[in-house]
């Protein structure tokens, strides 16, 4: 175990110079990261605790716009622009929470769809702040200072350390929270929450608990994003992205804690190899998923774990 | 006064558009539990289809022929899915009946990307025949009611009533209401449910394909077109009460109207109106204006 996760380690801290000698391009491992976190924050709520959002994609934007406006107006200083992108993410999750955390299954996925596009109107409508449908511009992720020291993060090489780091310390808190008391509820109710009721687990409030996490967690992916392309779209928060989001979760492997993140490396390479041959990428991943749906329901890290027992 | 009878129908129309998907929807829902997130896919194809039936052969053949042809994609479609439940997904059902919404969302985007690999992803203008396009009162104040409008809101509501007449009047639509309320109970009574799932889901592309053309002489044509009135007839069906077939149409009308005239005072408020009020609605009925307590719960 231990050796596995220092190889994978290694295999991360390698990766901008893998993929550049592969003829790609650095910022594609920043990319994964990212949209793996997202995907990993959307699977506490969807392969944890069992409700599927087609919402979480206005915690992506509102990460965003977040990070980029506070660097636009109020400092020019990257950690504090994650800090807040990632709270008023965990902000809005905890407003729109109680509304619908009352809600299971389609109606929960149908009610996050649709309070999700309100944000997407905002993002769109209010020209003044958000700059409309030309997205948010004037602003770039700033040098890091640490302890008098500073670092240069105008690299895509550099901020891919800052993303790794970022990371690595979230997905540790994220781990953390999975593998506790909480976690185990969050799994009660994904398993039978009337049985989790009869034993005295407060159903909304933890739901609330891993809606507000999550809606943090793809927070923060999206403050990281933004400063990953000095650049914040309504398309972000569009339902699109959300769906994006959860077909990157589920292909991955939705009941293993780090395979949102494969799905997301899976979805960010095939993307990168498919839309240089065609432009209507989409479609083949949509058949994928529609056949990883049907066939694999536990996505690739699941298929994976069956090979390999298989091989023994 | 004129501005405002002009967005009021404006609004009448789209909330057509909202109603015709806004029923589909329900009836689905009704039936199979599904959340149809391919439901504009499913209008897209249908607007497509009806374009290229109208090059061929003329306006009004392609309006029922294309909605027909979709539902019969419907129907294949359903069939294959219920084949594909009976050798794959029966075993797993109880274990997650997301996964058939997760796999109408893939749907969704196979289908919209394949119309814009067909058909380019730029828009393309529908023509409607000539007798569909003028005033219906020329030279006085109400130019604006043109008889595409009437004509639009005059199908739609002849579809709300045939599948109203269907479902009060016959046996199969008594079969569907029972299959509506109690699955489970119609089936152990010796009913082949799942035949009815596939009835009800290639009524709904049926409905869904109807829209598409309407809309596709309306607004025009575009991939994209599917997603930008699937979202309000969302909110039409939650606003309706989910499993409520008559309050999802009155619901999509009711959408409509509110963000046409919410658009004649503060041009952006047409995008938030429909929430506005259904977040008025839900604080005073949670279950939608018709939902029944306890129903999908």
């Amino acid at each position: 175990m231990k050796a596995k996760f220092a190889l994978s380690l290694l295999f991360l801290l390698l990766l901008p110079w893998l993929l550049k000698a592969l003829g790609s391009y650095a910022a594609l491992g920043s990319y994964i990261l990212i949209w793996g976190l997202a995907a990993m924050g959307l699977n506490l709520l969807m392969g944890y605790a069992g409700q599927v959002s087609f919402g979480h994609a206005a915690f992506l934007g509102l990460g965003a716009y977040g990070a980029g406006l506070t660097l636009k107006h109020l400092a020019p200083s990257t950690p504090l622009a994650l800090l807040l992108g990632t709270l008023l993410a965990a902000l809005a999750a905890f407003l729109l929470g109680p509304l619908v955390v009352r809600l299971k299954g389609i109606y929960f996925a149908t009610f996050t769809i649709v309070f999700s596009q309100l944000f997407y109107f905002l993002a769109f409508q209010w020209n003044e702040v958000t700059g409309g449908d030309d997205g948010l511009r004037g602003f770039a992720r700033q040098d890091l200072h640490l302890l008098g020291l500073k670092v240069d993060l105008t690299a895509s090489e550099a901020y891919y350390y800052f993303v790794l780091a970022v990371f690595l310390l979230l997905a540790y808190l994220l781990w953390r929270a999975v593998d506790s008391p909480l976690g185990r509820a969050f799994l009660a109710l994904r398993e039978n929450p009337l049985r989790a009721r009869f034993l005295g687990l407060r159903v909304e409030r933890y739901l609330l608990g891993a809606f507000v996490l999550s809606g943090a967690a793809v927070g923060a992916a999206g403050a990281l994003l933004a400063m990953l392309i000095n650049f914040a779209q309504p398309s972000m928060l569009h339902w699109s992205t959300s769906g994006e989001l959860v077909m990157m979760a589920f292909l991955g492997g939705r009941y293993r804690f780090f395979g949102p993140l494969l799905g997301a490396a899976l979805f960010r390479v095939m993307e990168e190899l498919l839309s240089s041959v065609t432009e209507e990428w989409m479609l083949f991943l949509g058949t994928l998923f529609i056949l990883a749906v049907l066939f694999f329901p536990g996505g690739l890290a699941d298929f994976l774990r069956r090979w390999a027992w298989n091989r023994r | 006064m004129d501005l405002f009878l002009l967005q009021l129908l404006n609004g009448l129309v789209s909330g057509a558009f909202y109603a015709l998907l806004a029923l589909g929807l329900a009836l689905i829902l009704s039936l199979t539990r599904i959340i149809n997130l391919a439901h504009g896919g499913f209008l897209v194809v249908g607007a497509y289809l009806g374009y290229v039936l109208a090059g061929l052969l003329g306006f009004y053949p392609a309006l029922l022929l294309a909605p027909l042809l979709l539902a019969l994609l419907g129907v294949l479609l359903a069939l294959l899915g219920v084949l594909l439940e009976a050798l794959l997904l029966r075993p797993l059902y109880a274990r997650d009946p997301l996964e058939s919404l997760l796999l109408t969302f893939g749907l969704a985007l196979v289908l919209e990307e394949a119309v814009r690999a067909l058909f380019g992803p730029v828009g393309v203008p529908f023509r409607i025949p000539e007798g569909l396009s003028a005033p219906l009162f020329p030279g006085t104040a109400f130019f604006f009611l043109t008889r595409y409008r009437v004509f639009v809101l005059g199908m739609a509501a002849l579809a709300g009533l045939l599948v109203f007449l269907l479902l009060r009047f016959t046996a199969l639509g008594l079969y569907l209401r029972a299959g509506a309320q109690d699955r489970e109970i119609l089936s152990a009574l010796g009913t082949d449910v799942r035949r009815l799932y596939t009835l009800a889901f290639a009524l709904g592309v049926y409905l869904a394909g109807l829209a598409g053309v309407l809309a596709a002489g309306q607004l025009g044509l575009s991939p994209t077109m599917g997603t930008g009135l699937l979202m309000p007839s969302f909110v039409a069906l939650i606003l309706g009460g989910v499993g409520s077939l008559g309050g999802s149409y009155l619901g999509g009308l009711l959408v409509g109207m509110a963000s046409g005239l919410a658009g004649q005072f503060v041009a952006q408020a047409s995008e938030f109106a429909p929430y506005v009020i259904l977040a008025l609605v839900l604080l005073l009925r949670p279950r939608g204006l018709f939902g029944q307590e306890g129903f999908f719960e």
